[in-house]
């Protein structure tokens, strides 16, 4: 970092003692001006010197801390989103960027296809293959994989440096430093972007959180560049994830709130109207907003809050040219009641007329947690998406929980612009973090930055508490006592080995805290959120076992069935089938079409006849369940069927919930419901099961996962045969028979 | 048993033909002992002869013809004809003898045929005894073609009993090694006899050339029928002591088809009835010392291998991910790393990579294999030498960190046994410095990298000195103004005056050359404004104290009162504070960066 030598030695000898203390005997030595100033910059220097390294640091844990799963498992794609990202990237990278804008994908939602480049945002996989170009092109023969493996922890780490930058913003550098450290191992962030989970999430809280930065840079410097800067960064959060929504929304309310407060500025203007003329611009350019962004019930929050700062400011504007106070009055109220009416009117006329499209179901679901169970059983039957338990709370953010107050508290006896942001930040996506466990990703920037300005805010005083005893005590013998100083100094001399000793015992207390924290993350990233799922570990009697019976499915679909073989499946493994099966499948976790979803969970959920009527009126060749009665794998099918059965329900009345419980209960055994019990999900996931001994000193046909013995173990299929199981029966996949002759 | 009698009549319709075309004897060569031994327990079948010809006319002759019918000479995989000197025991002084495709005239078409060139001609009355080793792939057909989880796999094999020559054949046995397990049926003719899993025809004498009687045996065979459709095994050197191989298979079994339900539950309680067929896995022997082995697929890693080793050998034992029922297909890639002093020698100024050329799998055909030998950048003169025909061409690979790309020398063949499993060599120069590239370039790279910001930043500390200089020019005249206060003492302050002027105007000669530099520097982009605006701010304040110096003396010339003075330049004062001030700041900024 520094160019000569010879101050390097100078802050080395420096950075080994205490730097305060050091400055007048060195200032003995030193006499002339010139290099009494060369020290100052000497520990200005040193201060970079430790930032730059703790940064570097962090950046670099926070990459390495996401690795686990490669280290646990292998360099590969989790869970079930990400495949799809990866299928696609693969397809951008071989085929052009072009190919992929106008991708029809053919191979999912059979027979209706699936527009791929008007219904995803492609930030997530156009940032890969740029990274994977690149490389490319400075001869780094990567294979695209390991590129997409990696750029969720590489995000994250960036995200560190932002956070820093934020944190520098709205507090100071101590602040942005904890912070960075703070979000680079926090559980809430780790889950959705350890190495693998190549989700639009990885990038998306990069970019959500660039925005705000920028936003509040532009808010506190006036600068139309910063406001440019993050009209840009909002067009990449709109190309990499839904959640932009959020940002859109958030800002106007907290441009109302400033305006509310009083703190209208010519700074405020340029940021928010730079930001929101150039970044709708921009975000329409995204095909799956489009002209969603000025038609939508969601967006129109900014716009009205756009219209407003219009009607503000020409009021301001005409308040300097009017000096008569009362018939300023007279004419605000006349246009703030226009304004009202006519924006009224204009909203009305839109939402009549259709232009306007309503509020969709997910985003009543946020404003009303209990619309979703009532009315979208679709978005209520994922669980990432059900109210947040306390637990969960606790397990993301620990200590941070108890940090957050405590830096709110900080925030508001620092009220400035970027505190004011920072409160709202974490106000508003704390509640949705309690709506929706998903949303806890939005929050953890919120809920790590406001915790770092108080630990920061806190360490910061308690060293300064301790340290100016030292220095006041220094003084106070040089100098001599003189009046009414003096009686102070004394009066604080006695509290001093009292207060000292707190300050101190309260900097092991924080130590002690965060040391905890840092092991609590490891521990939960190692534990918890390491696990692809695709390949299931379990401790067993000979070390760890490893259950890839997903893989084993998939791949056997992919060698061993006709190229244009169509699978139907619970739409939870489409994404799965089509990346790692490359087979065709009837409905995929996109879930666009819920009528198409329905009928799929109709069929699952009728008798085997009239199962193969749909399944023959679809083209289905063969039919894939998860099961995890052999291996007491709980989030199989049979779990899940009863939304299958709600779902299915919601659009063909044929299909009622009651049909398949006992007394409301729900169960698989002796004593559960005809219908449920000869339903073609039964059947297929029971079938032959009976025959098998599943544990030692039960009966045949015992269920691990449920704990129960099944209650039809007699089972026979008609027009289904059973063509592949895995080893652990985890997956079963039969085949539809072709019709009989008729004659 | 439809099917069946359909078979029999084929056959009835080939000997027809035969006899139909068979033509007299070549030449007047006999062969007066001909022992067969057919090798049916593995999906290769090898059928071991051991010839005793003599020459029986005046001729002297050199070739020996062998005849092979089309059906099975498009599964003859290799052939090979050795010659044992001195009675059979002392098999170590094996000489091979060349064999070449020929096509006489008046022979039959349904015949293809081979001549074994023998070592020396042989004339009036000689005779010479050589073994012929034919290898056949896809020769047992399965039959039923279809089967179920609970059938046993069948396979027929057909042959002639006789010796299949364009001579006449004085005696000769036929010896038929079948699979320990059940045998269905076998054709019967005169003497024919069993003994456990081996049939045995003949002693058959004194038969005419092409003389043809077919025979059929069907019997139960569970051993794997692992064939690889296409095989892409890559060896790539480094010089830097490892050979990379990594070995793309895209493998089916090619036994009988399975047809209707596959049944895990029947599978695992009773795998070696329901599902015998089925083979769970396969068993590669890689050389010693192979390291860093790999198993995996198009979708991620297989978890079930088991790696064996000693100093002998490596021993891979690898489970596809499902058991290969009949017609099941799988893909997968293995890799392993081989250390490179075992396998690169160097003679003449070349080098040359000696290593095997086939798969390291067991009992694996392999309809399509292609060797690629990717070299290091920079190879040249590349040149193959096999020990038996094949395929040829070149391409190139761009690898890490290459500009041009790495040789790659290709080698194609199809229907390979492991008998072809032989040593071939590759011949290419390479200078060894060249292996350094790779390495220095990034060191350069990284170095270029650090020296431009090294550079910049040696700049700026440059320009911060003469900044400093000049904020301590400009406290000295301050000092000399209040010296002038004091003494008033105008001469020495002007004489100040002229030296600070002078040390400023060369400081700012020396700035210029340093901002060139940065403006030319694409890396100092960033901080360029924040300097530009010092030396901007830097000269303004330069001119300010310089005015204000000018002021007082002159003012102390005119010999003004102080309070006037004072009053004169407060205004001068305050703006050289605030740039003060400014200047200070600017170079805190500075200083961050």
């Amino acid at each position: 970092m520094v160019g000569k030598t010879e101050p390097v030695n100078g802050s080395v000898k420096q950075a080994a003692m205490p730097s305060s203390s050091s400055n007048p005997s060195r200032s003995d030595l030193l006499t002339s001006t010139f290099s009494l100033k060369s020290l100052k910059l000497k520990t200005k220097q040193q201060e970079l010197l430790i930032r730059v390294s703790i940064l570097c640091l962090v950046y670099i844990l926070a990459f390495i801390t996401r690795l686990f799963s490669v280290l646990r498992y292998e360099s590969m794609i989790h869970e079930f989103d990400p495949y799809f990202n990866y299928r696609t990237t693969l397809f951008l990278t071989q085929k052009g960027f072009y190919e992929f804008w106008n991708w029809f994908d053919s191979e999912s939602w059979y027979p209706l296809g699936r527009i791929i480049g008007g219904t995803l945002y492609p930030g997530l996989m156009v940032t890969a293959a740029l990274i994977y170009w690149t490389l490319r092109l400075l001869r780094f023969a990567v294979h695209i994989r390991e590129v997409c493996v990696l750029t969720a922890p590489f995000f994250a780490s960036n995200t560190t440096l932002v956070a820093y930058f934020f944190g520098k913003e709205i507090w100071d550098s101590g602040a942005g430093l904890v912070a960075a450290a703070l979000i680079a191992i926090c559980p809430g962030y780790i889950s959705r972007s350890v190495a693998g989970s190549y989700d639009n999430e990885g990038v998306a809280i990069f970019a959500l959180l660039l925005t705000f930065y920028l936003f509040v840079k532009a808010v506190n410097t006036g600068s139309l560049a910063w406001a440019l800067a993050s009209a840009f960064g909002y067009f990449y959060m709109v190309s990499a994830w839904g959640g932009y929504v959020f940002i859109i929304n958030l800002i106007p309310l907290y441009v109302l709130v400033l305006l509310i407060t009083g703190r209208y500025s010519m700074r405020l203007y340029v940021a928010y109207n730079c930001m929101y003329v150039l970044g709708m611009l921009l975000a329409m350019q995204i095909r799956f907003v489009g002209f969603q962004h000025v038609q939508s019930g969601e967006h129109m929050a900014a716009m009205g809050v756009f219209f407003l700062m219009q009607v503000f400011y020409f009021l301001d504007w005409v308040k300097y040219m009017l000096s008569d106070t009362k018939m300023f009055q007279d004419f605000l109220r006349i246009t703030v009641t226009c304004a009202v009416v006519a924006g009224a009117i204009a909203l009305g006329v839109g939402t009549a007329s259709g232009y306007i499209s309503p509020w969709t179901g997910r985003f009543y679901s946020l404003l009303d947690p209990t619309y979703a169970k009532d009315h979208i059983p679709i978005i209520a039957s994922v669980s990432e998406h059900q109210p947040t338990a306390w637990s969960s709370f606790m397990f993301d953010f620990h200590i941070l929980l108890f940090l957050f107050p405590a830096g709110l508290y900080f925030c508001f006896k620092r009220l400035s612009d970027a505190t004011i942001f920072i409160v709202m930040y974490g106000l508003t996506s704390m509640y949705f973090a309690g709506v929706m466990v998903r949303l806890i990703l939005v929050a953890t920037p919120a809920v790590c930055l406001i915790s770092a300005i108080a630990v920061s805010a806190t360490i910061k005083n308690l060293t300064s508490l301790i340290r100016t005893k030292s220095k006041t005590a220094l003084t106070t013998s040089t100098k001599g006592s003189s009046g009414s100083k003096a009686s102070s100094k004394a009066s604080l001399d006695q509290s001093q080995p009292f207060q000292k000793n707190g300050a101190i015992a309260l900097l092991f207390g924080a130590f002690y805290l965060l040391s905890r924290y840092v092991s609590h993350c490891t521990w939960v990233t190692s534990e918890a959120y390491s696990s692809p799922s695709i390949v299931l570990a379990a401790r067993g009697a000979h070390g760890r076992v490893i259950f890839d019976d997903y893989r084993e499915a998939y791949f056997w679909l992919r060698q061993n069935t006709p190229p244009d073989a169509k699978v139907m499946s619970w739409w939870d493994y489409g994404y799965q089938i089509t990346a790692m099966g490359n087979r065709t499948v009837i409905v995929d976790n996109n879930t666009w079409n819920n009528t198409h979803i329905a009928t799929v969970g109709r069929a699952m959920s009728s008798y085997e006849d009239e199962a193969y009527e749909i399944m023959r009126s679809l083209d289905v060749d063969y039919v894939l369940v998860v099961f995890g009665g052999v291996t007491g794998y709980s989030s199989d099918d049979i779990n899940k069927f009863l939304w299958m059965v709600r779902i299915g329900g919601g659009v063909f009345p044929v299909i009622k919930e009651p049909d398949y419980l006992v007394n409301g209960e729900y169960r698989v055994d002796k004593g559960a419901a005809p219908k449920m019990l000869n339903c073609l999900m039964y059947k297929l996931s029971y079938y032959r099961f009976g025959e098998l001994v599943t544990e030692y000193g039960k009966p045949s046909g015992y269920d691990r996962a449920r704990g129960v013995e099944i209650g039809n173990k007699d089972i026979k299929l008609e027009y289904l045969e059973e063509a592949f199981t895995t080893s652990n029966w985890i997956v079963r996949i039969y085949k539809v028979k072709p019709p009989k002759n008729r004659w | 048993m439809r099917r069946r009698i359909e078979m029999g009549f084929r056959f009835d319709l080939l000997v027809f033909t035969l006899a139909v075309l068979a033509a007299p004897a070549l030449s007047d060569l006999i062969i007066s002992k001909v022992d067969r031994r057919i090798d049916l327990t593995s999906q290769i079948v090898r059928i071991t002869s051991t010839l005793k010809v003599e020459n029986a006319g005046s001729e002297v002759v050199s070739e020996v013809l062998l005849a092979f019918p089309e059906v099975q000479a498009k599964n003859l995989a290799h052939l090979v004809a050795t010659t044992s000197e001195g009675k059979g025991k002392v098999k170590s002084s094996a000489v091979s003898l060349p064999i070449k495709v020929v096509n006489p005239k008046g022979m039959p078409a349904a015949l293809i045929f081979y001549a074994v060139s023998l070592p020396k001609g042989l004339g009036k009355g000689d005779s010479f005894t050589f073994d012929v080793l034919a290898v056949f792939t896809h020769a047992l057909r399965p039959f039923p073609e279809k089967i179920t989880q609970a059938d046993i796999q069948l396979v027929v094999f057909q042959d002639s009993a006789h010796y299949l020559t364009p001579y006449t054949v004085k005696v000769q046995l036929l010896n038929v090694k079948l699979p320990d397990a059940r045998i269905e049926s076998f054709m019967k003719i005169e003497n024919t006899k069993i003994q456990g899993s081996e049939i045995k025809y003949g002693p058959y004498e004194n038969l005419p050339s092409f003389s043809y009687s077919p025979i059929v045996a069907h019997f139960e065979s569970n051993q794997p029928f692992a064939v690889a459709e296409e095989l892409v095994r890559e060896i790539e050197i480094s010089h830097w002591g490892n050979v990379q191989i990594t070995e793309h298979y895209k493998l089916v079994h090619g036994g009988a088809q399975s047809k209707g339900e596959f049944s895990r539950l029947d599978f695992q309680a009773r795998p070696n009835i329901r599902g015998a067929s089925a083979f769970r896995n396969l068993l590669a022997r890689l050389p010693p010392r192979a390291h860093s082995v790999y198993y995996r697929d198009e979708i991620g890693n297989i978890s079930t291998s088991n790696l064996r080793s000693d100093s002998k050998k490596t021993e891979l034992l690898i489970e596809p991910r499902y058991p290969m029922f009949g017609g099941w297909k799988t893909a997968f890639t293995i890799g392993y790393g081989l250390p490179l002093k075992d396998f690169l020698f160097a003679s003449e100024g070349k080098r040359f990579l000696n290593i095997t050329f086939g798969s390291p799998m067991n009992e694996l055909i392999i309809d399509n294999l292609i060797v690629k030998v990717v070299l290091p950048e920079g190879s040249a003169d590349i040149s193959v030498s096999a020990p038996f025909p094949i395929e040829q061409s070149q391409e190139t690979k761009v690898s890490h960190l290459d500009i041009a790309g790495r040789p790659v020398a290709v080698l194609q063949k199809t229907n390979v046994v492991p008998e072809l499993n032989q040593y071939f060599q590759v011949h290419y120069k390479f200078n060894s410095l060249s292996m350094l590239r790779e390495p220095l370039m990034l060191i350069v790279g990284f170095f270029c990298l650090l020296l431009l910001w090294e550079e910049v930043l040696a700049t700026i500390q440059q320009i911060q000195n003469i900044v400093n200089r000049c904020l301590t020019t400009h406290d000295k005249l301050e000092a000399s103004l209040r010296d002038l206060s004091r003494t008033g003492d105008v001469q020495a302050c002007k004489a100040t005056r002229k030296s600070a002027d002078a040390l400023l105007k060369e400081l700012s000669k020396e700035l210029k050359p340093l901002l060139a530099f940065l403006q030319s520097s694409s890396t100092a982009a960033q901080i360029l404004p924040k300097v530009e605006e010092l030396v901007t701010k830097e000269k303004e304040l330069q001119e300010k104290v310089m005015a204000k110096h000018s002021t007082v003396v002159d003012c102390y010339e005119k010999k003004t009162g102080v309070r006037d003075i004072e009053s004169r330049i407060a205004l001068q004062q305050q703006k050289i504070t605030a740039l003060r001030q400014e200047v200070d700041n600017l170079l805190d900024i500075i200083d961050e960066i």
